[in-house]
């Protein structure tokens, strides 16, 4: 009785707030200040770089929606996308770009990442990634933690990486929140905080959780791991059924607001993305019971290496997979993995497959990762095409995020962030020569003066040559 | 279910190719794009002909007599690669330890170093590992296996060795001894660098008799001093792990005092001191995808560090920072990323193939497309620098690779697995 309740109450709250972004607070004084799950005290600062309008002239476009212009031209000003096609009206004003011979996408958007919480160095003093004190820790912000002046934000810049989801690792059952950023270098973490991106909340199945807290008062098993999720999202329940039938009224409810209730209650509202790291197929289905239990969505799987054996569940539920193109072995949760594990995800009917980095390698290459995946397919004689491909790293990983309705294709009126490459982005010899976000020109491989450097990085060589 | 040898099932590929009856070791390739990796460069449209797994001889409009003929209509044949500095065959699931043989660690728990060169990771290879078909199926035929620096052990890792992925129990080239400088070996040896140049003169001393075996400082066994003995007499190849340019130049002016022959592996700032890396003649492994500043050894880490050490004239090679083993198949993508950032193309290939058969001691066996040679080749369905081309055939000692691996058999039951009404398990 207890679960049918709460499901369909659930259910109710998906529907009126499934699409809310991170609210901003309200402007009332502290002693009244109504309640939200969702309230942000910590609200972005960020704010585009002005620029002239851009025209990318000639280029080849993957737009991101899922098709390819040749020869086409690309507007941008304020900030937006205004127009793709040919013999577009140009302001006078407009900086033109020949881009001609080269390719252009959407900038690229890696939905698993650690920079800033677990940056380079590697200094032990660094290390903020995974609060490693409980096996549910849903109160804390991975934006907390996050180090801005990471080198590894550059590096990914260059790589045409425009925004990224930074996580808490999977060390704990529930990791706490993660947080969007447009990758632009600033002082804080709040200047680089994507405006209305809904939070993430970290969960972990498998391996990690009991390893971490097998000694430490568990959970020791797979079994205790999935007690563990539901305890917690029982007391959220009962949190939010305190809290007026788990209605996020904006007015205060009764009780002591819990920090750690209130992202799980996020989550049940649909006002939180579920990033779900899950490697194995039986327990990607066994979280996809556990969300109906409870009544949240996952919005993808995470690394997910056997996500081909369930493609066409993940397919049929609308729950991407966010996964590498080919690690596998690191441990027995990853043995199963195969090359073409993201291409078997994205065939299904429905299917959201996404290239993800967990890698400050591999989130300045997201495109050859993608290009592996195509080879693969097309040496047992599945064809993917450039225009299809960049869907996985662009627009697919912006809707797992909740942010594809600003960012993610080359639409107008979305945000100008766009990757000029010198040629067929999908090959080892690929490189962004150009990156915009929010229309302006932040990375340029022939001009230094845009290949942005953190603080960390300055004056490391000044007794270069001077060394005997 | 009783799983065949890795003999039987290069046989059976082999009889796949080539008609029934003829010598699986004899095989003509015509029409290829030849990448020799030698000073031969590139032959377009060239004939490789394979005489009893070896080649016999390589041009244009060859008479095989009756060898089977594959036409490669042009696409590019190379060596077989080289499958990094890894553990294949010495770890099959790295989180699970019992399956790690990479590294020794008698003095877990305690606080002195055990140090024990003769510790040899070869003993420890499985040539029937999961891993194995894994590479093969990406054209990489043989690999070098490294004894590795962990807590509980010593900075000397111990000796690996070339092995090919043939199913041979046994290297194919000589023992080579692993030592982790800097940062990564500074916990096993008091907690500084300093204690590492300390710790091998002290070695050195005792090989040397200046140290008495039964000296409350002697830190070998007698095996153990047999081995240091060869490699500090210049007898073998010393493959050193080390990135800061100041552990580097150090590195070099000690193997140069101690007639040491060393191989850099690592070398993220090799970059800055290449001119001396290249006057050495030392050859370098590099991963030219660690361009971040991991660690404080790496602050000077570039993309282009493999392009500018090969403009200065050092021999580079390609090894993989972490995770060699189970993605050996990457190495494919730092050589091409290397050309991306600088380096020449024919370069490039020479890391994956002559350079490492050189510094390893089989550069007269593998490593080339050349007369003489094992023909241990890999036709691929484009630039196999690429990561968007794949390899389309392998070949050891002149034998076809089953193009198999428990990877592709977990696709084709996946990918099929709606034509059976039986669970997937039924599937074969």
């Amino acid at each position: 009785m207890h679960k049918t309740t709460l499901a369909a109450c659930a259910a109710l709250v998906l529907a009126a707030c499934a699409t809310t972004p991170g609210k901003k607070p309200e402007s009332a004084g502290p002693a009244a200040k109504p309640y939200s799950y969702i309230e942000d005290p910590y609200p972005s600062t960020y704010q585009r770089i002005p620029s002239a309008p851009v025209l990318l002239a000639g280029a080849t476009v993957l737009d991101g929606t899922g098709k390819r212009l040749e020869s086409a031209d690309v507007l941008m000003l304020d900030g937006k996308i205004v127009a793709v096609g040919a013999k577009l009206e140009v302001p006078a004003d407009a900086v033109r770009v020949d881009a001609r011979g080269k390719w252009v996408t959407p900038g690229i958007i890696d939905v698993h990442s650690h920079l800033g919480v677990y940056p380079s160095p590697a200094a032990s003093a660094h290390s903020d990634g995974n609060e490693m004190t409980s096996p549910v820790t849903a109160q804390v912000w991975a934006e907390h933690s996050i180090w801005p002046q990471d080198p590894g934000f550059a590096a990914a810049l260059a790589g045409g990486i425009t925004s990224l989801q930074i996580l808490p690792g999977s060390a704990n059952l529930i990791g706490g929140r993660g947080v969007t950023l447009k990758n632009v270098y600033s002082t804080t973490y709040q200047g680089m905080k994507f405006p209305g991106a809904p939070w993430g909340l970290k969960m972990a199945c498998g391996e990690n959780p009991k390893r971490v807290y097998g000694s430490r008062g568990g959970p020791s098993t797979r079994m205790g791991n999935i007690a563990g999720f539901r305890a917690a999202f029982a007391d959220a329940a009962e949190y939010m059924k305190k809290r007026k039938g788990g209605q996020d009224s904006g007015k205060d409810g009764g009780g002591k607001r819990d920090l750690k209730m209130d992202s799980l209650a996020g989550a049940i509202n649909g006002d939180i993305r579920v990033h779900n790291h899950c490697y194995r197929a039986d327990e990607m289905a066994i979280m996809l019971d556990l969300a109906k239990e409870f009544g949240f969505k996952i919005s993808a799987f995470h690394h997910g290496v056997e996500a081909y054996k369930i493609a066409d569940r993940l397919g049929a539920e609308g729950v991407c997979g966010a996964l590498w193109a080919d690690w596998w072995g690191f441990k027995m949760e990853s043995f199963d993995g195969i090359q073409e594990n993201l291409l078997m995800v994205d065939r299904a009917p429905g299917g959201c497959a996404i290239v993800h980095s967990d890698s400050g390698e591999g989130i300045q290459r997201l495109n050859q990762e993608a290009a592996k995946v195509m080879a693969n397919g097309r040496r047992i004689g599945i064809d993917t095409t450039p225009e299809h491909a960049i869907r996985w790293l662009t627009i697919n990983a912006a809707k797992s995020m909740g942010i594809e309705k600003m960012t993610g294709s080359l639409e107008p009126g979305k945000m100008a962030d766009v990757v000029v490459w010198n040629g067929n982005p999908f090959s080892s010899y690929a490189r962004a020569e150009q990156v915009y976000i929010d229309g302006t020109r932040l990375y340029d491989r022939n001009d230094p003066k845009l290949q942005p450097r953190s603080d960390f990085m300055l004056g490391q060589d000044l007794m270069q040559g001077e060394a005997k | 279910m009783k799983r065949p040898s890795m003999k039987q099932l290069a046989a059976a590929g082999a009889l796949c190719l080539i008609s029934a009856g003829a010598l699986a070791q004899d095989l003509l390739i015509r029409n290829a794009t030849v990448h020799t990796a030698t000073a031969q460069g590139t032959l377009q449209g060239a004939d490789v002909l394979v005489r009893n797994g070896r080649i016999a001889a390589i041009g244009r409009g060859l008479d095989g007599g009756n060898a089977p003929v594959l036409d490669a209509k042009g696409k590019p044949l190379t060596p077989a690669l080289f499958a990094g500095i890894n553990d294949i065959g010495a770890e099959e699931v790295s989180g699970e330890s019992a399956t790690v043989d990479s590294h020794l660690a008698l003095g877990s728990g305690s606080k002195d170093m055990q140090v024990r060169p003769e510790f040899d990771v070869t003993t420890a290879y499985n040539p029937e590992s999961v891993l194995i078909p894994v590479a093969r199926v990406e054209g990489f035929g043989w690999t070098l296996l490294t004894a590795t620096s962990t807590s509980g052990g010593s900075f000397i890792g111990g000796q690996g060795a070339p092995v090919r992925f043939d199913g041979s129990l046994d290297p194919f080239g000589p023992k080579v001894l692993f030592i982790s400088l800097g940062a990564d070996g500074a916990n096993l040896t008091g907690g500084s660098r300093a204690g590492q140049w300390m710790i091998l003169d002290q070695l050195v001393d005792e090989v040397r008799g200046r140290i008495a075996p039964d000296s409350q400082f002697a830190l070998l066994t007698p095996a153990g001093r047999t081995t240091l003995a060869k490699y500090f007499g210049g007898g073998g190849r010393v493959a050193v792990g080390v990135h800061r340019a100041s552990d580097i130049r150090r590195v070099l002016r000690w193997a140069k005092a101690r007639n040491v022959r060393i191989a850099l592996v690592g070398a993220s700032e090799g970059w800055k001191v290449a001119d001396e890396i290249a006057a050495a003649k030392v050859p370098v492994f590099v991963d030219t995808l660690a361009n971040l500043p991991a660690d404080f050894d790496q602050i000077g880490a570039t993309l282009e560090n493999a392009a500018r050490m090969n403009q200065a004239g050092v021999d580079v090679g390609f090894a993989m920072g972490s995770d060699g083993s189970h993605y050996a198949r990457k190495m494919r993508q730092l050589a091409g990323n290397a050309v991306s950032y600088g380096m020449p193309w024919e370069a490039a290939l020479a890391g994956l193939t002559r350079v490492p058969a050189q510094a390893f001691g089989v550069g007269d066996q593998i490593g080339g497309i050349a007369v003489g040679r094992r023909a241990d080749l890999a036709l691929w369905s484009g630039d196999p620098l690429d990561v968007a081309q794949t390899a389309s055939q392998l070949w050891l000692d002149g034998r076809a690779v089953p193009m198999k691996s428990r990877q592709t058999e977990l696709r084709d039951r996946y990918l099929h697995r709606a034509e059976s009404a039986l669970p997937p398990a039924y599937s074969r």
